[in-house]
């Protein structure tokens, strides 16, 4: 242990060296636009500098703006719906693709490479397909709200299904093989193997999953600005105009987008919008830190159940 | 798992599984092979139906190859090369300067460090969209909205990941060979890079994948950032294509598409194990 402070000591002497350019860094480009971020969405402002109080003001317009609200349900709807639809068929892929026949690491591949695809790129690509495909049907992507929001789950679940096979991939194969064996041995069903040995086993990838397709669902930004931007643009009575496709991220960088007027706005949107995620993150840690605790409980559950 | 005590799925031969899944593959690739075939055709024969076959009047050869390294008021190789120059200068200072600040992080359990590193796993709860703003606007007036120092802002961006994959890593390091080398005479500096480094390297790759795979991909962030008549990148690039109004060359578009897809494919080709590997440590953060 004495030595052990030794070191302690030289590296704490080379400190700077070794943790300044990381923090630093980190400051200019998360510490500082963070708690300005914050402190501007209770402000009237064009450019940081000219910053000037208004209290809750921004929030209340931001609360009162169409636009927003519309987006806050197109968001929530769409990170539910992708959830599933990214989710479900991920888990039977990998079960599948977690065996070995041939051609299987092909077929992987496959899945995964829409993930090497950046999402303006994506968006531009689906665009022109389902244009069309449409086409056929004498109509166009952002002709309907309905086209864009079904479009665009189906660009999530093509890009995502890949990447969450992969880590469901990983959780198949961490099934110990001595239960999968006894299973066997006892003249379990394939179904009751994967019900009652493999799933219990597979708890922590799927929460895994399941929370990074939501945040990513709630966070979404490239793909709905490349897809549809938005569109198609609704007028309500009282002449506002709402974009029917856009998700809140869009919705906040269009709100700074319309005038100096809305920068204030848009500020405090992105900080309920910062809430919204941090929340479902919160949620996940908890979740994730009870799972833990039962753990043990589980493995036990899995073993008494094979054992019938 | 199961299967490979299954006898039946040994057989090697023709299985049912791998006619389903061959099927399933090709219908998945589809899409990029229509922006490839398409890519090869006439504006009018994208116009005319995207799923035929560059045949006859619709074959352009290479011409939309050609016209796509000019069009678009920006010429994409300037645009592929700020990619490269950003993305591979950002990922180096991710890697290094990360796992330094990790091995401090882990090694001095200072009230500094635990600061530091709860702040790292708070920045991975918040959206860009709650920086965005005042990112580009700090970045300006630090003058680092040129390409040449826009790694400067990826590091202090990515340093929340990146540092909570390393922690990770460094906590199951052995003390005993560090200290070994501080006994036998070395400095800080050289028992992290000497020995300590070595020894991240797997991490290190995974990192880098990650990071280089978002930072080649990513669009608000340089956009915002960068002084974007001067400065594009390729997601930059594309984005205006898009945009541009008026006659828009539908073949050219998809030849940029197309040519900015490559790297990313031969790297994904030499770095396929790696890449997985990433994608599974990079889970466990959720």
């Amino acid at each position: 242990m004495v030595k052990n402070s030794g070191i302690r000591r030289a590296i704490r002497l080379w400190a700077p060296l070794f943790i300044l350019p990381a923090f630093v860094c980190f400051v200019i480009s998360f510490v500082i636009p963070f708690g300005q971020g914050i402190y501007l969405s209770f402000c009237e402002f064009n450019i940081p500098k000219d910053a000037a109080w208004s209290g809750m003001d921004n929030y209340t317009a931001a609360f009162a703006d169409p636009s927003f609200g519309r987006a806050m349900l197109n968001t929530f709807l769409f990170a539910v719906v992708s959830v599933i639809v990214i989710n479900v068929p991920a888990f039977f892929i990998a079960y599948f693709l977690s065996g070995k026949f041939k051609g299987v690491n092909l077929f992987r591949t496959a899945f995964f490479v829409p993930n090497l695809i950046g999402g303006v790129v994506l968006g531009y690509i689906w665009s022109m397909i389902f244009d069309g495909i449409l086409r056929y049907f004498g109509t166009y992507l952002i002709a309907s709200p309905v086209y864009g929001f079904w479009g665009l789950v189906i660009l999530v679940a093509w890009q995502q299904i890949g990447y969450m096979m992969i880590i469901y991939i990983a959780g198949f194969q961490s099934v110990p093989t001595d239960m999968l064996e006894a299973a066997d041995i006892d003249g379990a069903t394939r179904s009751q193997t994967l019900f009652r040995v493999i799933l219990p086993n597979m708890i922590s990838s799927i929460s895994v999953c399941v929370f990074l397709s939501l945040t990513n669902g709630f966070k979404l930004f490239d793909q709905n600005l490349s897809l549809t931007g938005g569109a198609p643009i609704k007028t309500l009575e009282n002449g506002m105009q709402v974009n029917t496709t856009e998700l809140l991220a869009l919705n906040i960088y269009n709100t700074y987008g319309i005038n100096r007027h809305w920068h204030g706005t848009a500020q405090a949107k992105a900080v309920i919008f910062f809430l919204i995620v941090g929340g479902v993150s919160l949620l996940q840690q908890y979740l994730t830190n009870r799972e833990r605790k039962i753990k043990p409980a589980k493995h036990t559950d899995a073993k008494e159940g094979k054992q019938k | 798992m199961k299967r490979s005590t299954d006898p039946r799925t040994q057989s090697g031969g023709r299985d049912i599984r791998t006619i389903v899944f061959a099927a399933l593959s090709l219908l998945w690739v589809i899409p990029i092979f229509t922006a490839l075939i398409n890519s090869f055709k006439t504006n009018d024969g994208i116009v005319r139906g995207i799923f035929s076959l560059p045949v006859g009047d619709d074959f352009a050869a290479g011409e939309n190859y050609v016209s796509a390294l000019t069009f678009g008021n920006y010429p994409f190789l300037k645009s592929f090369g700020y990619s490269v120059l950003i993305s591979t200068v950002s990922t180096a200072l991710i890697i290094i300067c990360c796992s330094m600040a990790a091995w401090y992080i882990v090694r001095v359990n200072s009230v500094f460090s635990k600061v530091f590193y709860y702040l790292c796993l708070f920045s991975l709860a918040v959206p860009f969209q709650m920086l965005m703003f005042t990112l580009s606007s700090t970045a300006y007036r630090l003058g680092l909205d040129t390409p040449f120092t826009i790694p400067i802002v990826y590091l202090g961006y990515g340093a929340g990941m990146s540092i909570f994959m390393f922690t990770g890593f460094v906590r199951g390091l052995p003390y005993e060979i560090e200290e070994a080398a501080v006994i036998d005479g070395c400095g800080p500096v050289r028992t992290f890079f000497g020995v300590v480094f070595p020894m991240m390297s797997p991490i290190a790759i995974s990192v880098g994948i990650l990071q280089l795979m978002w930072i080649w991909n990513d669009y608000l962030l340089p956009y915002l950032v960068l002084d974007i008549t001067k400065y594009r990148t390729i997601p930059i690039h594309v984005q205006y294509l898009k945009g541009s109004y008026g006659s828009v060359d539908l073949g050219a578009s998809l030849a940029v598409i197309i040519m900015s897809l490559l790297p990313i494919i031969i790297v994904y080709a030499f770095c396929q194990k790696y890449i997985v590997k990433g994608i599974a440590a990079g889970a466990v953060k959720g």
